[in-house]
């Protein structure tokens, strides 16, 4: 069978990396976008700390033997209490000068994590094994779908949806939205606005961190696993633009279903396509596809 | 606007900016009586680099996260310009420097469409972006880069492989856009440029066309560093990915974070500093990338002023 010349089986075989690509930017770009609705900075760690979720799991694994299931918990909470510290420490210093330097540390943090990590364990990737649980697959006919892809793409869009829930329907949210219009308002209420800042780095971290867990057994645990894709995951946060949680859920999902259909149709541009798409919003549309311009 | 005054001293008040700029180029004149001549050529190289850079974020305001792509684009093209076409080196020079402005237009009229944190990714992505294509694109010999690129005799007289013809060169490109940037700061449009990183808002409703001066800022800050660019592979006979790549985006924010953002020779220090560091750091390796993230982070942390600004500081006059 075949679709525009191209035989299915490749097809949705490349959908799927596009969507399991897609899960990731929407990880990863949700957790910049609350980062920065609160903080106003850019968190260029994320990619260090998305490599630090990976390689938490695989010491988890092979220091302690602990699997992946609890790996997918503990590492998290484990990485985000380190993104908290460094909050604590170094970006509340930061919020009163201008926004710029707060991307200048984070990028400065990022080199550091990920030179100290790349002189211990090189650049060839170390492998994780898939869970017991979700080895093999099932055939749905038209393609061969492996059972932790399912989860992936699955795992992703539940946490998605739970953020946006928790942000956009619970009174914890509220707080959190209303603190972003205006901290000092917030702060009079009675409502503790630095752990409240302190608690969603951490969370943002967390996000990172989890993400970092599920491409473990997918792409294989680097040191720079997160260093060129961050600036993808920018590019999709330029895109959607960050006034929306929602906004950069679907514009994540979105631009890696395109990236998938780019290396099956025209792969010399799939590395550049998500850069193209982002210079036509911008002519288009510069605020971002849900952004509103401040 | 009062800032903006402080900034711009009356004519006259340069003195002290005269001795400096005096004391400067003694130096690069006689230094290589004592240092290795192609460290200094590296220096000045990226000093040009970083003094571009400098001129968008320390007095336009604007943070580049992409400027590895203008040294990197006027690197490839001059080099193939004097290696398969046959140019002299001026001319590969000139046309890797075009290349470069012409990079710069394209990419600013779409970056300047966004400000702060933005401009930063949208820069970086851009950047990104042009690296994935010299990665792909067939005549820059991927990772092995265009290599014995040939030096050529300037102006058909000069012969460049004599190491000193090679210098006197670097030093008046580095000379000649040091001094251009200098003049293009303290002129009305450096004021202008100045009144809209302080208040943007205002600028705009004195009459001024704000993204036009922006946009002006950003191609000759293009200009400047595909001039470095192109000048260092000449002196370096290779033209390699490594000059496209994001880390050489952060590394020029290094340099002149490190020199002191919008100083005047602040941008010169960092960049004879961060090169001397990884000079005499080459025997460690990839602790470079640590030791670079460290002082990124001391800087923002401790020292935002630079070595530069801080000396400015001590003697109570910009510098």
């Amino acid at each position: 069978m075949e679709i525009f010349g191209i035989p299915t089986q490749a097809l949705f075989g490349q959908l799927l990396i596009g969507l399991i690509n897609g899960s990731f930017y929407a990880l990863l770009s949700l957790g910049l976008a609350v980062i920065f609705g609160l903080l106003n900075i850019i968190n260029f760690t994320h990619g260090a700390q998305y490599m630090m979720g990976a390689f938490c799991a695989y010491f988890l694994l092979t220091k302690l033997g602990i699997g992946y299931w609890w790996a997918l918990a503990v590492t998290p909470l484990a990485v985000g209490i380190i993104g908290m510290v460094i909050e604590r420490l170094m970006l509340a210093r930061l919020y009163k000068l201008d926004h710029l330097y707060g991307l200048l540390l984070t990028f400065g943090l990022a080199l550091i994590i990920q030179g100290l990590f790349r002189n211990e364990y090189g650049t060839s990737g170390i492998p994780y094994a898939l869970p017991q649980e979700l080895a093999g697959g099932h055939n749905l006919g038209f393609m061969f779908l492996p059972n932790y892809r399912a989860w992936v793409i699955l795992a992703s869009i539940v946490v998605c949806l739970a953020t946006w829930f928790m942000i956009e329907k619970t009174r914890l949210g509220a707080y959190l939205r209303a603190a972003t219009e205006n901290p000092q308002l917030v702060q009079a209420f009675g409502i503790n606005v630095p752990r409240m800042i302190t608690l969603t780095y951490g969370f943002g971290v967390a996000l990172a961190a989890f993400a970092g867990v599920m491409a473990a057994p997918i792409y294989q645990v680097n040191p720079l696993m997160g260093a060129d894709l961050i600036i993808v995951v920018f590019a999709v946060v330029v895109i959607g633009g960050m006034g929306s949680i929602m906004g950069s859920i679907v514009t994540g999902f979105a631009l890696g279903l395109i990236e998938g259909l780019t290396k099956v149709f025209y792969p010399e541009a799939s590395n550049t396509v998500i850069f193209i798409i982002m210079a036509i919003v911008l002519m288009i549309k510069p605020a971002g596809l849900f952004g509103t311009q401040r | 606007m009062s800032a903006v005054h402080e900034l711009a001293p009356r004519a006259g008040g340069f003195a002290h900016q005269r001795i400096a700029a005096a004391v400067m180029i003694a130096f690069f004149a006689l230094a290589p009586l004592v240092a290795y001549p192609v460290f200094l050529m590296k220096v000045m190289c990226f000093a040009l680099f970083a003094c571009a850079f400098n001129l968008l974020i320390g007095y336009g305001g604007l943070l580049s996260f992409g400027h590895a792509m203008f040294l990197g684009t006027a690197g490839y093209a001059s080099a193939h310009a004097a290696k398969v076409w046959g140019f002299p080196p001026e001319f590969a020079i000139l046309f890797g420097t075009a290349c470069s402005a012409l990079l710069g237009l394209v990419t600013g009229l779409l970056a300047i469409r966004r400000q702060g944190i933005y401009f930063a990714m949208i820069t970086l992505a851009l950047a990104q972006m042009v690296y994935f294509f010299y990665l792909q694109a067939p005549f820059t010999g991927g990772e092995d880069g265009i290599q014995a690129v040939p030096r050529g005799k300037l102006f058909g007289l000069l012969d460049l492989d004599s190491v000193w013809a090679m210098y006197a060169l670097v030093f008046a490109v580095f000379v000649g856009g040091f001094l251009l940037i200098h003049r293009a700061v303290h002129s009305p449009f450096g004021q202008v440029l100045k009144a809209i990183r302080e208040n943007e808002a205002r600028a705009l409703s004195l009459g001024y066309d704000v993204n036009r001066y922006k946009l002006l800022a950003y191609v000759l800050s293009a200009t400047l560093a595909g001039l470095a660019g192109a000048t260092k592979v000449l002196v370096f006979e290779l033209a390699s990915l490594t000059d496209a790549h994001w880390t050489m985006s952060g590394e020029v924010v290094l340099m002149v974070l490190l020199g002191g953002l919008g100083t005047v020779f602040g941008p010169v220090v960092g960049a004879l500093i961060i090169i001397s560091m990884e000079n005499y750091l080459a025997q460690i390796g990839s602790w470079v990338t640590v030791v670079q993230g460290v002082i990124f982070v001391i800087c923002v942390l401790t020292f935002r002023r630079g070595v530069i600004g801080e000396l400015g500081r001590l003697i109570g006059k910009p510098l």
